[in-house]
């Protein structure tokens, strides 16, 4: 076809660019859209920073008594907390909204592949978790947190927050898929200030009384002791809460299939 | 001819030749956007075999996705996003895109600005749909109302495009409700209704509808009675006379240079004076409305 050996502005010359290519470009996209995003802001950023000072603050005040400074309790918590409003709501309403717009749909159509999609997401979830661990960690710090500062502890916190990623992230991706974007929208909120409240993300599970063993086996309480295990300095034992763990593999194994089953693209 | 892309849907078989502009026409539920989702691969189809530059969209996704360019009816960008931003990053999955900055320029998206896509006009979205479809320099191109909700000059600049498009070796198939669309863009028109094919041709061929003329004759006085069965006699076997109202006629059948000559003649005759005299082609609203028994503009998708 002599038609295809044009040289106009047009002429075609298709093809796909390389996968890490495409999957940091829909990972640098993502991680700025959330990033721009007031709402999103507020949840990743401002409300976990007002949770730690207001939680350190208050317990002061009122004098509660841990058996630790409250600092120590509350810090792990709260980056407990950040995961979960980026991996779970942010993610959640986000895709709520790409699917309403089309977004899916018209990056299906694109060679971006559903893989390079899925991997592109993940990238930007952790690229926004990072500022949100660096950001707390700051300010916990200014606060008086001063942490087991091991390798092993910090290997325990990171395997409790990728963990905790992949539980509510697959979580979040099965709320998004099954309900319509405000719907969505709606659910993944109330979820968050449940959980926050009363889902011993932040607060150890002793403070839930009798409650609190059941906490444990919430994808919340499990990260939140899950990381409070790993910067426990005076346990002096085991940085890794192998119960908890298992908890988030758990929820992350049955989220990750419940959404394949119900996922729909469009 | 492996460059061929074959479309199937439900009963019917129709082709596209590459290099070419092809036009999808039809009624709302026609069946237009889902023969071109299931050229695209989003659907799978239910019987029959579609082909697309050779390939199964459904089976063969991944090697014809680089290779095709889709504009949706709508919809397709992030809510916060800028065009430009949102144009840069589809440039981004392809290994040689179009230069942005060229595309932002030829369909006026730097009027975007900094605004998100949620609150840009139903034109701009549209201006940058269609960018999308092209930036990654694909062979061919599927194009669903491309000019829907865009001003009348915006409209001329998309047109121009499509043609240089075609001019430089890309294959168009767009899907519209506009005529006018239709008949200055494509070299080939499909006509769909109840997802059946019910005419393809060019343009001409379509209007033409063999050698067949319409005279509109229009009178200051009302006929006398008998009016089109003297016309029908005077014009010779083959020619059907309608009466439209008090004071015209439509005349169709073969026609060649003497039939205007007749028909004034017999008015002379008749002692009417004729107000106006008009030999038509039909022209493509005429078609559709003869095929499918509807007019294309009160069933236009929105």
């Amino acid at each position: 076809m002599s038609a295809q050996a044009g040289t106009g502005t047009f002429a075609p010359s298709p093809g796909a660019a390389p996968l890490w290519r495409q999957v940091g470009a829909q990972a640098s996209m993502e991680a700025r859209l959330m990033l721009r995003n007031g709402e999103q802001l507020l949840l990743a950023v401002v409300i976990p920073v007002l949770v730690l000072v207001g939680g350190v603050r208050g317990a002061e005040r009122v004098g509660l008594d841990f058996s630790r400074p409250a600092v120590d309790i509350f810090t792990p918590g709260v980056l407990a907390l950040a995961v979960m409003s980026t991996a779970f709501t942010s993610l959640a309403i986000a895709t709520g909204f790409e699917r309403r717009y089309g977004v899916i749909k018209r990056l299906g159509s694109s060679p971006l592949s559903r893989t390079g999609l899925l991997l592109g997401k993940v990238l930007a979830l952790l690229a926004v978790e990072t500022v949100q661990v660096v950001l707390v960690a700051a300010v916990g710090a200014a606060l008086g947190w001063s942490p087991t500062s091991s390798v092993s502890a910090v290997v325990a916190a990171v395997v409790a927050l990728m963990l905790g990623t992949a539980a509510f992230a697959s979580l979040g991706l099965l709320l998004a898929g099954s309900l319509r974007a405000e719907a969505t929208l709606a659910a993944a909120n109330l979820v968050y200030l449940l959980l926050l409240a009363g889902g011993a993300v932040v607060l150890p599970t002793s403070a839930y009384g009798s409650f609190g063993e059941v906490v444990t086996y919430l994808p919340s309480g499990a990260l939140g002791e899950a990381m409070r295990t790993a910067f426990d300095a005076t346990a002096g034992q085991t940085a890794y809460a192998v119960k908890e763990l298992l908890v988030l593999v758990v929820w992350a194994v049955v989220g990750a299939a419940a959404t394949a089953r119900t996922f729909t693209w469009e | 001819m492996r460059y061929a892309d074959k479309v199937a849907v439900d009963a019917l078989s129709l082709t596209v030749e590459p290099g070419t502009v092809t036009a999808v026409l039809g009624p709302n539920g026609a069946g237009k956007t889902t023969t071109l989702e299931t050229c695209e691969g989003y659907r799978r189809p239910q019987g029959g075999t579609v082909r697309v530059l050779g390939l199964d969209p459904v089976r063969d996704r991944a090697a014809l996705l680089p290779r095709i360019g889709v504009m949706l009816q709508s919809g397709g960008a992030w809510s916060g996003v800028r065009a430009t931003e949102m144009l840069r990053h589809v440039a981004r999955l392809h290994a040689h895109p179009l230069d942005v900055g060229l595309l932002v320029e030829r369909l006026g998206l730097d009027e975007c600005g900094r605004t998100p896509y949620r609150r840009l006009s139903g034109g701009q979205q549209q201006r940058l749909g269609l960018a999308m479809a092209l930036v990654g320099r694909p062979e061919l191109v599927f194009v669903d109302e491309p000019t829907a909700g865009m001003d009348p000059g915006v409209r001329r600049d998309v047109w121009d495009l499509v043609g240089e498009l075609r001019d430089d070796g890309v294959t168009v198939v767009l899907t519209t409700h506009y005529m006018d669309e239709a008949e200055r863009l494509a070299d080939r028109i499909h006509i769909l209704d109840h997802g059946r094919l019910v005419a393809s041709g060019t343009p001409l061929e379509l209007t033409r509808g063999g050698s067949t003329a319409t005279i509109r004759l229009v009178v200051t006085q009302p006929f006398p009675p008998g009016a089109p069965e003297s016309l029908r006699e005077a014009l010779g076997p083959g020619t059907q006379v309608t009466q439209l109202d008090a004071l015209s006629l439509l005349v169709t059948g073969p026609a060649d240079a003497s039939t205007l000559a007749r028909v004034s003649r017999w008015c002379e005759e008749q002692g009417v004076l004729p107000e106006s005299l008009a030999l038509g082609q039909r022209n493509l609203e005429d078609v559709f409305l003869d095929l499918t028994g509807r007019g294309l503009q009160e069933v236009g998708e929105p």
